[in-house]
C-alpha cells in the first residue's frame, strides 16, 4: 500500500497538496453554526443536479414535438424515470433555498468584506450562473409556463434601445419562442452553464481557502496564530467541518426527501400547475408566474411602470449585490456586533426580500402594485443608503477571540 | 430577529391563497389506493371518454399491471382491433374532424389531473346543465360555453341551473345564479359515485407512479433519520477534542 502512495506521490504531488490546502490541513474558525452548513449543501445541490441531470439526459428529447411527451416518458416508462425527475425538479428550488439561506449567511456576519471581496464576488457569479441555468432548465419540459415564461423573460431584452429587437431574435433563434429555442437552451443547461458553474465553484472555494473562512464573530482569526503558525481558533476541516456537514446532509436529506416524496410540486411552487399542459403558442395564460425563486425580481419589474426602467430595475437588483463589500462602512463585520441601524436596515431588507417574493407570485394588480413598489424601495434604499448608516451608532466590542 | 422573519412570513403566506373567483370547487375525496375505485374509473373511461379523448402517455399494459387486471380483462377494453396490449391509449378521432365538431380538438387527458387537479375534474362532471343555446344543449359552470357534450347524461339525467332575482344598490333587478337542480335526487347521488372512479383514474393516469413514490418515501426519510442521528453521535465523538 504504502509503496503504491510512493509511486503515486512522486507523480502527482499535487494531489496531497491539494488535499492539504483545502481539507485536512485547511484550518476553519471552531465556532461555526447553523448558518454554516450551506456552503457544503450547495455543493451538495450541485452534484445532485449534474448527477440527475445527466440521467434524465439519457432519455429527454429536446424538440417541440418531443420534449413534453419524453418527459412524461420518465415519469411512466423509465426504471425509477420519475425518482430522477423529481429530484431534479425539487433539487432546482432547493438549490435555490440553500444558496440564498449561504448568501444571507454572507450578510449577516460580513463574509464579504475585506479581505473576502473576490470570494464574495465570484459568489455572486455562480449566483448569476445559476439563474440562467434555472430559467434554461425550466424551458425544456415545454409546458405552458415553460413556453411563456421564457417569452416573457426574452422580450425583456427587447427593451434596450435600438438593439433590443435584434438581441431577443439572436436569443431565441426565430421570431418566437420555438424549437431552435429549446435546442439551443437545452445545449447551454446541460453543457455551456454546468461548465461555468462548476469552474466559479472552485475558484470561490480555492479563493475562499487562500484568504480563510469568517466566522459568526467577524474576526480573522489568522490574527491569532500559535508557534506554528496556526491559528489559535481554527480547527481542520477535516475531520472536524467534515463530519459536522455530513450530520447536515443527513437532517437535510429529511427534508429533501419529505418535500421530493410528499409534495414535489409544493402546491404548485415548484412544479407549476399550468406546466402539465403542453406549450402552446397560440394559448396565452391568464396569469403568468416565474418559478419562486425569481419572483422578488418579478415583482421589482412590475413594480416598475416603464418597460425599460423595470428591466433596469431588476437588472439592478441582483447586480447591486456585487458592490456590497464597497458599501458596508462599518467599523465591525459581524451582525453580533454591529449597531442597531445596520441590523434594522438588514431586518427591513429581509422582509422586503420574501414579501416582493410573494408579491410575484400575485397578479400586479391594485394594492399589490403599491406594497411592491414600498418593497422595491427599501430593497434598494437597504444598498444605496448603506455607505451612510453603517457608520452610525455604536457597534459593540469585538472580543478577541471567537466566541463558541 | 430569526423569530420576526419567520413571524413575519407567516402573516403574509395568506396572502397567497387568492380568491379564485367564479362557483366554489366541490371536494373530490377520492383515493388512489382504492384498486376497485380505480378499476371501475378505467371501465367508465373507456366507454365514456376515450373515444375523443386519448391518453397518449399511457399504454394499457400499466393499467392492466397497476390495477391488478389480466390481460383479457383489459383486452375487453380495447376496442380498436389495430392495438395491442403494449399500445399507448391513442384516440381514433381524428384531430380535424374533432376541431369541426366541436370547435376545438379534445385535450388528452394524461396529466389532465395535474393541471386541472381533481377537485376541477370532478366539480367539472358534475356541473352540466341545460342550456337551449349552446350548440350541445347544455353548459358548465366550471368551463363557460365548452365545446364538450355532457357525455354521461344517461348516468345523471340533466340538471337545471336556478336562479334568483336580486336587486342591486341601483334597483336594478339581476338574475343570480343559485344552485343545480338534478332531475333525480337519487340519480344524481349513484352519478356522482360514479365520477369520483373516474375521477379517481384520471388522479391515477396522471401519475401512474404515485402510490409507489408515497409507499417509499417514508422509508427514505426514515433511513436520513437514522443517519443523522449516527452522524450526530460522530461529530459529538470528534469534536471533543475541541477546546472550548
Amino acid at each position: 500500500m504504502k509503496a503504491v502512495l510512493t509511486w503515486f506521490d512522486s507523480r502527482y504531488p499535487s494531489a496531497y497538496k491539494l488535499w492539504m490546502d483545502h481539507l485536512a490541513g485547511y484550518y476553519a474558525p471552531k465556532n461555526f453554526n447553523f448558518w454554516y452548513y450551506f456552503g457544503s449543501l450547495a455543493l451538495l445541490m450541485l452534484v445532485v443536479q449534474i448527477v440527475s441531470g445527466i440521467f434524465l439526459t439519457m432519455n429527454y428529447k429536446p424538440g417541440a414535438e418531443t420534449a413534453f411527451a419524453s418527459v412524461e416518458y420518465i415519469m411512466r416508462d423509465v426504471n425509477w424515470g420519475w425518482l430522477i425527475r423529481y429530484m431534479h425538479s425539487t433539487g432546482a428550488s432547493f438549490f435555490f433555498i440553500v444558496v440564498y439561506l449561504h448568501m444571507f449567511r454572507g450578510l449577516l456576519y460580513g463574509s464579504y468584506r475585506a479581505p473576502r471581496e473576490l470570494v464574495w464576488i465570484l459568489g455572486m457569479l455562480i449566483y448569476f450562473a445559476l439563474m440562467a441555468e434555472a430559467f434554461m432548465g425550466y424551458l425544456l419540459p415545454w409546458g405552458q409556463m415553460s413556453y411563456w415564461g421564457a417569452q416573457v423573460i426574452i422580450s425583456l431584452f427587447g427593451a434596450i434601445p435600438y438593439i433590443g429587437d435584434h438581441i431577443t431574435l439572436w436569443i431565441r433563434g426565430d421570431f418566437v419562442v420555438s424549437d431552435a429555442t429549446l435546442n439551443r437552451f437545452f445545449a447551454l443547461h446541460v453543457i455551456a452553464v454546468p461548465i461555468a458553474l462548476l469552474g466559479l465553484v472552485v475558484v470561490h472555494i480555492f479563493a475562499l481557502h487562500d484568504v480563510g473562512s469568517n466566522n459568526p464573530d467577524g474576526i480573522e482569526i489568522k490574527k491569532n496564530k500559535d508557534e506554528n503558525g496556526i491559528p489559535k481558533d481554527g480547527i481542520p476541516f477535516h475531520p472536524y467541518y467534515t463530519v459536522k456537514d455530513i450530520f447536515g446532509v443527513m437532517v437535510f436529506g429529511m427534508l429533501f426527501a419529505w418535500v421530493m416524496f410528499y409534495a414535489p410540486e409544493m402546491y404548485g411552487y415548484f412544479l407549476e400547475f399550468n406546466n402539465f399542459v403542453p406549450a402552446d403558442s397560440l394559448t396565452t395564460p391568464a396569469h403568468i408566474a416565474p418559478v419562486w425563486y425569481f419572483t422578488p425580481y418579478y415583482a421589482i419589474l412590475r413594480a416598475i411602470p416603464d418597460k425599460l426602467g423595470g428591466v433596469i430595475g431588476m437588472g439592478g437588483a441582483v447586480g447591486i449585490f456585487f458592490l456590497l463589500p464597497w458599501l458596508d462602512r462599518s467599523p465591525v463585520k459581524s451582525i453580533r456586533y454591529k449597531a442597531w441601524p445596520f441590523k434594522f436596515a438588514l431586518f427591513l431588507f429581509t422582509v422586503s426580500f420574501i414579501a416582493l417574493g410573494i408579491l410575484g407570485v400575485l397578479p400586479a394588480e391594485g394594492t399589490y402594485i403599491t406594497m411592491a413598489r414600498i418593497f422595491s424601495g427599501i430593497y434598494f434604499g437597504f444598498f444605496i443608503f448603506m455607505p451612510f448608516y453603517s457608520t452610525w451608532g455604536t457597534p459593540k466590542e469585538v472580543p478577541e477571540r471567537v466566541t463558541m | 430577529m430569526k423569530r420576526i422573519i419567520i413571524a413575519l412570513t407567516f402573516l403574509l403566506l395568506p396572502a397567497l391563497g387568492f380568491a379564485s373567483g367564479g362557483v366554489e370547487l366541490q371536494k373530490a375525496y377520492n383515493d388512489i389506493r382504492n384498486t376497485a375505485s380505480l378499476q371501475n374509473g378505467a371501465k367508465l373511461y373507456m366507454n365514456y371518454c376515450a373515444g375523443c379523448h386519448s391518453l397518449n402517455f399511457m399504454r394499457y399494459q400499466r393499467i392492466a399491471d397497476d390495477l391488478g387486471l389480466t390481460a383479457e380483462q383489459v383486452q375487453l377494453l380495447i376496442f380498436d382491433p389495430e392495438k395491442k396490449i403494449g399500445s399507448m391509449m391513442t384516440t381514433s378521432m381524428d384531430p380535424n374532424d374533432a376541431t369541426a365538431w366541436f370547435g376545438k380538438a379534445p385535450p388528452d387527458l394524461s396529466v389532465i389531473s395535474r393541471s386541472r387537479g381533481t377537485d376541477w375534474l370532478y366539480s367539472y362532471m358534475t356541473s352540466f346543465y341545460v342550456d337551449e343555446s349552446r350548440p350541445t344543449g347544455v353548459n358548465n359552470l366550471h368551463f363557460v360555453d365548452v365545446g364538450m357534450p355532457h357525455v354521461m347524461w344517461d348516468q345523471q339525467g340533466m340538471q337545471k341551473a336556478v336562479y334568483h332575482t336580486e336587486k342591486d344598490a341601483n334597483g336594478h333587478e339581476h338574475q343570480v345564479f343559485s344552485h343545480l337542480e338534478p332531475e333525480d335526487k337519487a340519480k344524481n347521488e349513484a352519478y356522482k359515485a360514479q365520477v369520483l372512479d373516474l375521477v379517481n383514474f384520471l388522479e391515477y393516469v396522471g401519475e401512474p407512479g404515485k402510490v409507489k413514490r408515497l409507499d417509499l418515501g417514508w422509508k427514505v426519510i426514515l433511513f436520513f433519520f437514522i443517519m443523522s442521528i449516527l452522524a450526530f453521535w460522530m461529530k459529538k465523538e470528534f469534536w471533543k477534542d475541541v477546546p472550548h
